[in-house]
């Protein structure tokens, strides 16, 4: 019997488990997840930006958790040494007719309790991003606003949760929930678990889960985002996050540089059907660029490095639905986790840690391990600090991933550490090995061998990013047939 | 481990060690190279079919065969080799180098030297820069990287196969797959020809009858763990695909080989003039680039078709940073540029120092389409000093001219150079 099991693991689960670990249960606490790996649904497909939190409509959860979260974000950012930087927002305006607009979104700002918002003319903005388009009039600057690794905040908060107790179930789809005296039966692909207070994290299919215990129907739409990523030559080409005011061509697209210096463009808004159709389009791709395009002076096409397309779980409510289901106790929805959920992550962990300490008040743990160390990266190491690695390692001066400078010795960091890697896209995200300009074509190869060798298995059985994603088929000439 | 070396080459390929085997032949002693990879060789290492070597050695070899041929050259030179070696930076001041590199056994160390020879390589495009619409599955490989496994792990990484873009590496691997069992559907070519050598689409292509389709690309990926399979257009001038000819093909493993990228980030990060068009570093008639003392040649230069030119060239860079080591040539001679023009997209050296030439000078090129029937035009100032007729001129084939030192010094106030392509 586990004291509170959390179903998800992406941002929100995560955020939630560490928050979780802070107590002294007296039983287990676990978070399910049914992908291979932390980190596999939106969590790893947005825009990785930390809202200022003049968008949400005052009064609204959304607002609420935005200003907390963009407040925690810095302090926790050094607690568990994940990349942030607080590079401030602009919402262009690109028509005088809309300066009305612009005022009414820096008074729900002020309402918001966002702090340092001020509009600034032609002039400031100019010196403040010289690439920006011609056609823009005035923005709203929000000096709060920030960006953050997407996969960073993720991982490190689940191996905080880890270090401090939390079990982690991967692999393990939640089939079908019960309600027994003490709580919920959950039944899995992994086997049966019970608990007496489950927290649904489970993003785009937190309806599903959440329909089988409530006659209230939760209804979740998967809205797809398609992005476009630059090359780092095309990094600098704007330091703030920029972003449109509603145009004639609809709810804008964002520029922004990433905290790892590309250049990022997205995200497109269609409400789809299928909650696995995270492809991307011609039309979407196409659409996204044009209207990137009206922020800057030129989109640097040619820089492009890769595309991918991320599913908001959209609640027809519009809101975040957080809290207790009626007439299911100790079941606690947290869904409809849309934008600015990154932002809102750690303070939703809170949120929702107190929600379960009203219905199971225990103590909080005296030894909770606040600090996780992130994985040392050779990249953004100065020289003393990388011959002081490859002392301690010599893996370290082995550079595998040659775009972004990952060595052999961080790679086989993210695959011993806790929830460690276990494949390709793992890696990944936990190093940066084949994100760059040539996207792993060089080291893909010699990543998949460095994750046979430390698993102890044949190089055949690792995926891409689980199930049937495997590099391999098989061996040379094996399927021509015997004359 | 700091050291010092006259000539430190990046890179144990072709080009690395033509240029380190010519070096120490023009009597450089101390000539360094180093090598990331576990051997000497490069990519020819997993280029095991056979067509390297007839220029250079009036043989067939075999890549590995070929890159032993200099392999054994420098050993029998005993010019050191650094393997296993990665060049992390490098950096120049007046009259030295400094180039920072690690290894496992050395750690990170620096290495001062008088010149520098850039033989890096280049690297394959990638689906992102593509930007190919659809899923994100395993099953989507370069070219270079299914050669990997299949000619060097002995692994298959797919039994169906579509492979999008002509590139000869591309061609290679359809015939490689086949003779390894596994399906190849089609070879889509988005241009309306191919990027590849002719005698490789007859060899690798119409020899086992695998259909090539021109002016079609992939326009969408399905399959959301492993391809299942892809969507096929055929596209408009303009290369947009055009509605209504889509087909879908049903396989696990789509290869791309869609050109190839001079791999300069070393050389942006020393402050080398890039030329736009290759992506390789603006060198003059020495193989010098922007930064004096340091030289490029092979891929990382420009990308080539056959491995014999890139031994030629990188021959001719090791002897240049030879000379450059022994004479100190430091003063800046008189440069001409040489424009293309009429469809000629770059020209390597860009660069020409009469007085430095050798008696003749290769200019390689390519064109930007394909010509027939056209004469190929080379103007000192504006007067034609040369003029061949070409029956046709290919994309996918490097051409080169031969300008002889004699010719230029007869024009005292020669301004420029240009090559040209022209209708009758």
């Amino acid at each position: 019997m586990y004291d509170v099991i959390v179903i998800g693991a992406g941002v929100t689960g995560a955020a939630i488990a560490r928050e979780l670990s802070r107590y002294e249960y007296a039983g287990k606490t676990a978070v399910l997840e049914r992908a291979s790996d932390i980190c596999e649904g939106t969590s790893k497909a947005n825009s990785g930006i930390v809202h200022a939190g003049h968008d949400a409509e005052p009064g609204t959860l959304k607002a609420r958790l935005n200003v907390l979260g963009n407040r925690k974000m810095e302090q926790l950012s050094r607690e568990l040494d994940f990349s942030f930087k607080k590079n401030g927002t602009l919402v262009l305006c690109f028509d005088e007719k809309d300066r009305d607009k612009l005022r009414r979104l820096l008074e729900k700002g002020q309402q918001n309790g966002v702090e340092g918002l001020r509009i600034i003319e032609v002039q400031e903005l100019r010196a403040m991003e010289p690439n920006i388009s011609d056609e823009a009039v005035a923005a709203l600057y929000a000096p709060a606003g920030g960006i953050v690794c997407p996969f960073g905040l993720t991982i490190a908060l689940a191996e905080n949760a880890c270090e401090n107790g939390v079990e982690f179930h991967l692999n393990t789809e939640v089939l079908q929930i019960e309600r027994t005296q003490e709580g919920y039966l959950l039944k899995t692909s992994k086997g049966v678990f019970e608990s007496r207070i489950v927290v649904n994290a489970a993003g785009l299919y937190a309806d599903a889960l959440h329909n089988m215990v409530s006659e209230r129907k939760l209804n979740i739409i998967p809205r797809k985002g398609e992005y476009c990523l630059f090359d780092k030559s095309a990094g600098s080409y704007v330091s703030h996050t920029i972003f449109q005011l509603p145009t004639r061509y609809g709810k804008g697209v964002l520029v922004t540089p990433t905290v790892h210096g590309n250049l990022m463009m997205g995200p497109t808004a269609v409400d789809i059907e299928d909650k696995e159709g995270t492809n991307t389009t011609g039309e979407g791709l196409g659409d996204l660029l044009k209207r990137g395009g009206l922020s800057i002076q030129r989109v640097p096409e040619e820089k492009v490095i890769t595309s991918f397309a991320g599913l908001r779980a959209h609640e027809s409510s519009g809101d975040f639905v957080i809290g207790e289901v009626e007439g299911a106790p100790g079941f606690i929805d947290v869904a409809g986790i849309e934008s600015p959920g990154l932002t809102c992550a750690p303070a939703i962990g809170e949120y929702v840690a107190e929600i379960v300490q009203e219905l199971l008040p225990v103590p909080k743990k005296a030894d909770f391990k606040v600090h996780r160390q992130g994985i040392r990266a050779m990249a953004d190491a100065d020289e003393g600090e990388r011959k002081e690695l490859i002392a301690k390692n010599p893996a370290y001066a082995n550079i595998i991933c040659r775009c972004e400078l990952v060595t052999e010795g961080e790679i086989m960091d993210a695959i011993h550490r806790p929830l460690g890697a276990t494949t390709l896209d793992g890696v990944k995200r936990r190093t940066r090995a084949g994100m760059g300009r040539c996207q792993s074509g060089f080291c893909a190869p010699k990543t998949v061998e460095i994750l046979a060798r430390e698993l102890g298995t044949d190089v055949g059985e690792i995926t891409k990013s689980g199930g049937e994603s495997r590099f391999l088929t098989g061996y040379d000439k094996e399927d021509i047939g015997s004359a | 481990m700091d050291k010092k070396a006259d000539i430190l080459i990046v890179g144990g390929g072709p080009a690395g060690l033509a240029a380190a085997v010519a070096a120490r032949k023009d009597g450089i002693e101390n000539v360094l190279v180093l090598e990331r990879d576990e051997e000497l060789g490069g990519i020819l290492n997993q280029c095991i079919h056979n067509g390297f070597g007839l220029h250079t050695f009036k043989e067939e070899l075999t890549g590995p065969e070929y890159a032993q041929r200099y392999i054994s050259q420098a050993e029998a030179l005993g010019i050191p080799c650094l393997l296993h070696t990665i060049v992390v930076d490098i950096s120049a001041e007046k009259d030295k180098k400094l180039v920072t590199a690690m290894n496992k056994k050395d750690g990170l160390f620096t290495i001062e030297a008088k010149a520098v020879v850039l033989a890096m390589g280049c690297r394959e495009r990638s689906r992102g820069a593509l930007n190919i619409p659809g899923y994100r599955p395993a099953g989507i490989y370069s070219a270079g990287t299914a050669q990997h496994y299949v000619n060097i792990e002995g692994r298959m990484p797919g039994k169906e196969v579509v492979i999008l873009g002509s590139g000869d590496i591309g061609l290679i691997m359809a015939r490689r797959m086949t003779l390894e069992g596994a399906k190849v559907k089609l070879v889509a070519e988005l241009m309306p020809y191919s990027g590849g050598l002719k005698r490789n689409i007859v060899q690798c292509l119409e020899d086992y009858n695998i259909p090539l389709k021109l002016s079609h690309t992939v326009i969408h990926i399905d399959g959301k763990e492993r391809v299942k399979g892809v969507t096929v257009a055929e596209v408009d001038n303009n290369r947009k695909p055009i509605p209504g000819t889509e087909e879908y093909i049903s396989c696990d493993t789509l290869l791309l080989s869609c050109g190839l990228i001079p791999e300069n980030e070393l050389s942006a990060g020393l402050g080398v003039a890039l030329n736009p068009v290759t992506a390789g570093p603006v060198v003059n008639e020495s193989l010098e680039t922007s930064v004096e003392g340091v030289f490029a040649c092979g891929n990382v230069l420009h990308v080539h078709d056959l491995v014999d030119h890139v031994s030629e060239e990188s021959y001719a860079a090791g002897e240049h940073a030879a000379a450059y080591v022994k004479e100190k040539r430091s003063v800046r001679a008189e440069t001409v540029a040489i424009k293309c023009e009429g469809g000629v997209r770059y020209t390597v050296p860009s660069l020409l120092r009469v007085e430095y030439m050798e008696k003749e000078q290769v200019v390689r090129f390519r064109v930007g389409n394909v010509y027939r029937n056209v004469f190929l035009t080379v103007y000192f100032n504006d007067k034609i000093v040369i003029k061949q007729k070409k029956r046709v001129l290919l994309p996918g084939e490097m051409e080169q001219i031969k300008l002889k030192k004699s010719e230029l010094e007869k024009f005292s106030d020669l301004k420029s150079i240009t090559i040209s392509i022209e209708e009758e």
